[in-house]
């Protein structure tokens, strides 16, 4: 029979099926982070019981560490507990622990490909939504509340409802600054935020294809943003070429095998999707969104939707548009902004510095923008330096912070300040996601970088 | 037993007529840096309920004294973003064991029925009903009935049933959870790591 890639992992990872119910999956790798692990943990103490698998889960911190000063004790008494918490659990379970200054340290969807611990074929799950980036490597890979945490903790499985699949293809050629942001931000635009609720979707056409595994990861990790389980693309040489030699893949004989068994996924030609949807790459242009949910994005030169060209009840349409004090209608271009965060695990690796520094080489920062330069990871931060793009942050007046999800979702001191408008690299657009009463406009990092420059919002093509 | 049973809710209603409430909204991150499960249920919606100034927002539901009850109803894509179960815990801890909406997003949903409170999915047709009966009457009550997976309007004599899994609905009728089934299961899981490559 045909199958989807998404069929092939998912079917060799159910340990039972249970009739008209969910099916019990077995978990390869499961990252745990500060924030939605201490009550899962408290869990299994309730109940007696240790992790079944401690070498199979990872753990970082990221979510509310400091992005300054990471030498220096954390000053927020409650996230410093947190840590310590984390630290205590993983000690005391024997779980592999990379905390706030250790040089593997970072936001966990950026370490874990890092380090070879994302695999194709594999299951990977985290607490945390944005999990879905892993699907880049040909993994299904979702993000779990903390009950499901606690429960792969102590039995290394989970129960899942099989999802329903689509998928997405994109052939054509993408233009001159149009980015991986660019595409999810579109597809995210078309399909809304619930539009792929109850599926798993793969990606697929030439634009994936020719796209790096940094811009893969990028389209992955947004796939929650239409409301999908997660997203995944068929592994191929690139993918290959990407995770051999690191730390946690399998070397020689091993990694023959495994190649072998990778080489397998991808969904034959005849294999049926629940849905297919399709677009083409060369009507994309660069996006940028103006309210408070990804899915309100747009073509950066295009105008707000008037409501009655949009899909929500006008209320809630307006409650967004007057969070932002935005009109219908509008241009975004030329409106003034405040902030830039360049970061996260949406566009916090290499390509997306890069992608900032083409941008904003030879020219100033603005002086009315606060600049926030975040990288994923110590990896991350040594290759900023090491390829030169330090110097030319700062010669144009940018620093560059220590590895965190920072202002992504300001649980640190990173938070934007209530009113001002921030143009960011990150995935969520929230009512006050990066500070109460922070307005987000979310872009790719040469939009931001753009920003960051002319101190407006402006299409960055025109600065090429 | 990892939570209360739930058979059949009979409460009055809090309206939340608002499409796209996402996690962010329901329990800000600032508040997710308690490492026990204390406390959110007073910081559910905390930003739609106070001001920066932490004066209350008079208009916000939550502050008015007319709505109360076990049952919240909100808009279409009912918690999505996070996978917070952050979210889950502060609308249990506040009092409510019965969300209803025309559509969830899928980890808010897993995460309800994981800690116990009941997402009930109808049509758009019969939330907009629920809305103008709530707000004609706020003291109408809905029943709900997870066994025969029907809710109803008594007053108004209406009607409409909804779809849950076998498995989850019997989790939730004996307060069993996951956790426990598959602690009965691991010698299976064992068999099944020793053949997995990774
Ligand atoms: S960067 Fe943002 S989305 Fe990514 S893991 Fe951190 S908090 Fe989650």
């Amino acid at each position: 029979m045909s199958t989807t890639l998404f069929d092939k992992v998912w079917d060799s990872h159910v340990v039972n099926k249970i009739s008209n119910g969910p099916d019990v999956l077995f978990i390869d790798r499961h990252l745990i982070h500060e924030v939605t692990s201490p009550v899962a943990f408290i869990g299994l103490k309730n109940r007696g019981i240790k992790v079944m698998y401690p070498e199979k889960t990872f753990a970082t911190a990221d979510h509310n560490t400091p992005t300054i000063n990471q030498h220096l004790p954390v000053l927020d008494a409650l996230s410093a507990n947190q840590l310590k918490v984390l630290e205590h659990n993983s000690n005391e379970h024997g779980i592999l622990y990379w905390g706030l200054g250790h040089k593997k340290n970072g936001i966990v969807h950026v370490v874990g490909p890092e380090y070879g611990i994302t695999q194709p074929g594999a299951t990977i799950v985290c607490g945390d939504s944005h999990t879905s980036t892993h699907g880049a490597f040909g993994a299904i890979a979702f993000g779990i509340g903390t009950s499901e945490v606690e429960m792969v903790l102590s039995t290394q499985c989970i129960m899942q409802p099989k999802p329903k699949k689509m998928r997405i293809t994109i052939n054509g050629n993408l233009s001159k600054g149009v980015t991986p942001k660019d595409v999810a931000l579109y597809i995210i635009s078309k399909l809304s935020t619930a539009g792929a609720t109850g599926y798993f979707v793969e990606y697929s056409g030439e634009v994936f294809t020719k796209m790096s595994m940094e811009g893969r990861m990028t389209v992955c990790n947004l796939s929650i943003e239409m409301g999908a389980r997660g997203g995944m693309i068929a592994p191929d040489n690139k993918t290959f070429e990407y995770i051999k030699d690191r730390e946690f893949t399998p070397k020689a004989e091993k990694w023959e095998k495994a190649m072998a068994y990778w080489k397998t996924l991808k969904t034959d030609d005849s294999a049926i999707f629940d849905k297919e949807i399709s677009f083409e790459g060369g009507v994309i242009t660069p996006m940028i969104t103006y309210g408070t949910n990804p899915g309100m994005g747009m073509g950066i030169s295009n105008e707000i939707p008037k409501v009655k060209d949009q899909n929500s009840a006008s209320a809630s349409y307006f409650k967004s548009l007057s969070y932002m004090n935005y009109n219908e209608g509008e241009s975004m271009l030329g409106k003034k902004i405040d902030f830039v965060f360049l970061g996260s695990c949406t566009n916090g690796r290499i390509e997306d510095f890069r992608d900032f520094a083409k941008i904003i080489k030879g020219r100033k920062k603005a002086d009315n923008v606060t600049a926030w330069l975040v990288p994923g990871s110590h990896l991350v931060e040594k290759a900023i330096k090491d390829e030169g793009i330090l110097k030319i942050l700062n010669e144009s007046g940018f620093e560059l912070r220590e590895p965190g999800c920072s202002a992504c979702l300001a649980m640190n001191d990173d938070k934007i300040p209530r009113g001002k408008y921030a143009v960011s690299t990150s995935n969520r657009n929230f009512e006050g996601r990066q500070g109460q009463g922070s307005r987000t406009i979310l872009a790719s990092p040469l939009v931001a970088a753009a920003a960051a420059v002319t101190g407006i919002i402006t299409d960055p093509r025109t600065l090429f | 037993m990892a939570y209360d049973k739930f058979t059949i809710l009979t409460s009055t209603c809090v309206p939340l007529p608002i499409e796209n409430v996402d996690t962010d909204q329901i329990i800000p991150a600032r508040f997710l840096k308690a490492i026990e499960r204390k406390g959110f249920g007073d910081n559910l919606f905390r930003d739609w309920k106070f001001n920066s100034d932490n004066t209350p927002k008079k208009d916000f539901v939550l502050n008015n004294p007319t709505y109360k009850g076990k049952i919240l109803v909100g808009g279409k894509n009912f918690g999505s973003g996070s996978s917070r179960e952050h979210a889950a815990w502060s609308i249990y801890d506040y009092g409510f064991r019965c969300v209803i909406s025309s559509f969830f997003a899928d980890i808010f949903s897993a995460n309800c029925l994981n800690i116990g409170v009941l997402p009930v999915r109808v049509s758009e047709e019969f939330l907009n009903v629920i809305f103008e009966s709530i707000y004609n009457n706020p003291t109408v009550e809905l029943f709900v009935d997870l066994p025969n997976q029907v809710v109803r309007i008594p007053e108004l004599n209406l009607s409409e049933s909804f779809n849950i899994n076998d498995y989850k609905k019997n989790n939730m009728l004996n307060g069993y959870d996951d956790i426990d089934y598959l602690i009965n299961m691991k010698k299976s899981i064992t068999d099944f790591a020793n053949t997995t490559p990774l």
